[in-house]
């Protein structure tokens, strides 16, 4: 048996044979339970589209004010990069770094460096150039990207303010909202089957 | 039911790509032939490093919790706010949906992850046999959940950015917020270092009690 024929369980190093699944089905573990895998939810082409929506949406997310507020007849909108300048400005330099890099650094990295392998695996049918390199950054960028979870603090925000002016929610807002939802389709794409992919066009 | 383990049979899987190696006894420092990550059997002193994280998010956990993440000022009021009391004013307001959310992200999620990382590493430490699968679970939610107390920091830089009406009213972010975001990074990389294999792992030579 060829080595490459095994799945090894990543939570508790049990050995399987890998087995073919159908549509919509996963591989679990039969002693700790974890996923091991799971057959693609879509070809690497409706990816592709995927990807490059979000970077439209990441686009429009970034550029629009997400929140507005009034207040004594003066208009306030903040957008994302406001929020970032505004903590460093405000002496919390931490904070504004951590929110550019989980927000708009790492997410923007990771849907442009996947629209690059993705388009020129599929589209081009060539070997990425510094394929390599640019899946580990992949892999070690995900669990950091929260733009989710930015999100919800910005509707959190919204109903905390509403009670000392009136706060209204900006295309911005709705642009994060379709950003999340389809970052979290991203995020759940296993990037295993990027390098099986390659493995496939180098033979 | 027998398990074989990757260990037991000499196979190397690559924590990167996912490729199955062969283990060879000659190479000192086997790297993955498809990606070149280093290969070892469980993650490198995981224990150890998992500790001292984990160590580090606790203590600052207090500063997180104590000092204030933020300081609205307006014409009538300058109040300094901790975690819990913005999660009081939002109780108050009577949005106690998001007043839950909150709570659960910024104080529920923190504690249990320290809680339940200092149970898998002692229990680990200890290579103890008790609730094995249970432990696994609470290893993957604890992956699940790791980012989400992040929510009160991005609250406060967003509306540092949108309350900024000069005298009128104010709003500065606060050094408990540093604390904080600095715990929330801190559990992250505690339970990325810890390897859930070992809650698995046996060792022939010692006689399980």
């Amino acid at each position: 048996m060829h080595p490459s024929e095994f799945i090894v369980c990543e939570h508790c190093d049990v050995v399987y044979q890998r087995a073919d699944l159908i549509r919509k089905q996963s591989a679990c573990c039969v002693r700790c339970g974890a996923e091991l895998y799971r057959a693609p939810a879509m070809h690497l082409q409706t990816m592709l589209a995927l990807v490059v929506t979000s970077l439209f949406l990441f686009v429009i997310a970034n550029a629009y004010p997400l929140i507005s507020m009034q207040m004594n007849g003066i208009d306030h909108a903040s957008t994302l990069i406001d929020s970032v300048a505004a903590a460093w400005h405000s002496g919390v330099g931490p904070i504004a770094v951590m929110t550019a890099l989980a927000v708009v650094l790492f997410p923007l990295t990771q849907i442009v460096l996947l629209g690059y392998l993705l388009t020129s695996l599929i589209m081009l049918h060539r070997d990425p150039p510094g394929f390599v390199d640019l899946m580990h950054a992949l892999r070690l960028m995900r669990p950091w990207s929260m733009v989710e979870v930015y999100l919800i603090g910005a509707l959190v925000a919204v109903v905390k303010m509403a009670g000392m002016a009136s706060v209204r929610a900006e295309p911005g807002l709705y642009a994060l909202g379709a950003l999340t939802f389809l970052l979290a389709l991203i995020n759940a794409f296993d990037l295993r089957l990027l390098w099986d992919a390659r493995d496939r066009l180098v033979e | 039911m027998k398990y074989r383990t990757a260990t037991e049979m000499g196979l190397l899987p690559c924590e990167a790509c996912g490729m199955v190696c062969r283990e060879t006894a000659y190479i000192e420092h086997p790297c993955c032939p498809r990606c070149d990550a280093p290969l070892h059997h469980r993650k490198f002193d995981s224990l150890r490093r998992s500790w001292a994280f984990l160590i580090a998010a606790a203590v600052l956990y207090i500063p997180a919790n104590t000092l204030p993440i933020m300081r609205t000022k307006t014409l009538i009021y300058d109040l300094n706010s901790t975690i819990i009391g913005g999660i009081r004013v939002l109780w108050e307001d009577g949005s106690w949906d998001l007043a839950l959310i909150v709570f659960v992200a910024s104080i529920c999620v923190p504690i249990l992850k320290i809680v339940t990382l200092t149970i898998l590493l002692i229990s680990a430490r200890r290579r103890s046999r008790w609730a094995r699968r249970g432990r696994a679970r609470l290893y993957r939610i604890l992956e699940f959940v790791g980012q989400w107390s992040m929510l009160d920091v991005f609250v406060v830089a967003l509306l540092v950015s949108l309350v900024d009406f000069g005298k009128v009213a104010e709003v500065h972010a606060g050094p408990g917020a540093i604390a904080f975001g600095a715990v929330v990074v801190l559990t992250m990389l505690a339970s990325m270092s810890f390897d859930p294999r070992l809650i698995w792992d046996e060792f022939p030579d010692e006689n399980p009690s």
